[in-house]
């Protein structure tokens, strides 16, 4: 099997890895670039646990082969946090107890992030449609709504304060 | 998904050479195709992605028709405002496929040549009257929507021949599209049924066109002229609606499932069909009230 040498940006940093042609890009963030935050929870794009943000744009790293990321720029759970500090999304996430076992978490915080990236104040119902892709099984969605609902007000306060 | 090899041409004649190599196969946004490898339905030797294709994830408007890229996801139709105005029923009928992750990668090409008989997007485009700009080894041809599927994951085109873009005609006035489908949950479902339908009315209301597709009732989505009969000539008054919906009904043919019955699909498919065209009537009277 030929693997080819992909260029990509990941959180920011240019990384450079070898992809099989029929590798997803989750199995190579998580199997050569060791970001094992993304999980595989079903790898046919229906729980979202993979979910990351590439140009821009929400989608599952299960569905994208590695190869497609050469010249992209993606983002991961492992980039939220800036410096140890947490995202509010993060923040709010442990203040609400938005989680029981965590394995949909990553998914569900980086769904968040791309939904607040493009509407900074969206209603409970906009949350819910957008965040239909990410599958829990322990926690609900209630808790999840509310933390995101509450980390778009700390974020749209942190952009006034600025 | 080991031993497959993975190509992204940057021009449409290598994408068409690439595609005559046996075991090769096409890739959009992959939504379809990854989830089938994955399951071991399909096992490609070589995957062409398409996406480098310059102007193929694109969405332009030309004197008022729209040329839709065969890669253009549904985030992307989501968000151009003038297609959004234009064709509300095809915007709509994409963005109800898959969630916001699917919708960042989902493309009109792959539903179409995905081919599954519940395809959200092919009743809107087929209603429409969109066409298929299609390249191959013998060069470009244009098809009707309708002329690609022929059965579950079955499409007319030939070895080596790639869906560029579908082309929407320049809408004509007092026109309006919608689309409809039903599932038994809010969102991430495959269509029970799903029905396009769009109308052409005259100044004073009356009817002077329409094209009424349904899915999920037939092996492909059906293009139902008879239905669209029924309204030319009216004001979608009642009398039309029920005889819409008698030949919606006569024309489905579907399979009972553990999505529903025969029977329930079919009388489904002809209330969805009158919704729709109440609703396609409306944006196109309101089209009016705007030129």
């Amino acid at each position: 099997m030929s693997r080819t040498v992909v260029n990509a940006v990941v959180n920011g940093e240019p990384v450079e890895f070898l992809a099989g042609g029929g590798q997803s890009l989750l199995d190579a963030l998580r199997d050569e670039l060791r970001l094992t935050g993304s999980k595989e929870g079903c790898g046919t794009g229906d729980c979202g646990a993979c979910s990351v943000i590439v140009d821009g744009r929400l989608v599952c790293a299960c569905l994208m082969l590695a190869p497609e990321a050469e010249g992209k720029r993606i983002e991961t759970i492992e980039g939220l946090a800036d410096n140890g500090h947490l995202h509010p999304l993060q923040h709010q996430f442990l203040e609400h107890a938005a989680l029981q076992c965590g394995f949909c978490t990553p998914g569900l915080l980086m769904a968040s992030k791309a939904l607040l990236d493009r509407n900074p104040d969206p209603t409970e119902t906009e949350v819910r449609y957008w965040l239909a892709g990410n599958i829990c099984r322990c926690t609900g969605y209630d808790k999840v709504v509310r933390a995101v609902m509450d980390a778009a007000a700390d974020l749209r306060q942190e952009g006034k304060s600025k | 998904m080991s031993g497959v090899e993975y190509l992204s041409p940057g021009s449409v004649a290598e994408a068409v050479r690439a595609l005559q190599v046996d075991g090769a196969r096409v890739m959009a946004g992959g939504t379809d195709l990854l989830v089938q490898m994955r399951i071991g339905r399909t096992k490609p030797k070589l995957v062409v992605d398409l996406k480098r294709i310059p102007g193929i994830a694109g969405i332009r408007e030309e004197d008022g028709a729209f040329i839709i890229g065969a890669a253009a996801s549904g985030a992307a139709l989501g968000e151009h405002e003038a297609l959004r105005k234009a064709w509300p029923g095809i915007v709509e009928a994409a963005n109800l496929i898959g969630s916001t992750q699917i919708q960042g990668r989902a493309s009109l090409g792959g539903n179409l040549c995905n081919a599954s008989p519940a395809a959200d997007s092919v009743p809107a485009l087929i209603a429409a009257g969109a066409t298929c700009v299609i390249v191959g080894p013998n060069g470009e041809r244009e098809v009707p929507v309708e002329a690609i599927q022929v059965g579950p994951g079955k499409t007319t085109l030939a070895n080596g021949e790639v869906l560029l873009a579908f082309r929407l005609p320049k809408r004509a006035a007092h026109t309006g599209d919608a689309y409809l489908r039903l599932i038994p949950r809010t969102e991430m479902d495959i269509a029970v049924v799903g029905a396009g339908v769009c109308v052409t009315l005259d100044a004073s209301g009356k009817c002077i066109a329409a094209r009424v597709s349904v899915g999920a009732v037939a092996p492909t989505a059906l293009l139902v002229e008879a239905a669209g009969a029924a309204l030319v000539g009216s004001s979608l008054d009642d009398a039309a609606l029920t005889n819409l919906e008698a030949a919606v009904a006569a024309a489905a043919r579907p399979i009972s499932d553990k999505r529903g019955t025969a029977e329930y699909r079919t009388k489904v498919a002809a209330v969805l069909a009158r919704r729709a065209a109440l609703i396609a009537r409306d944006r196109a009277q309101k089209d009016g009230a705007k030129a």
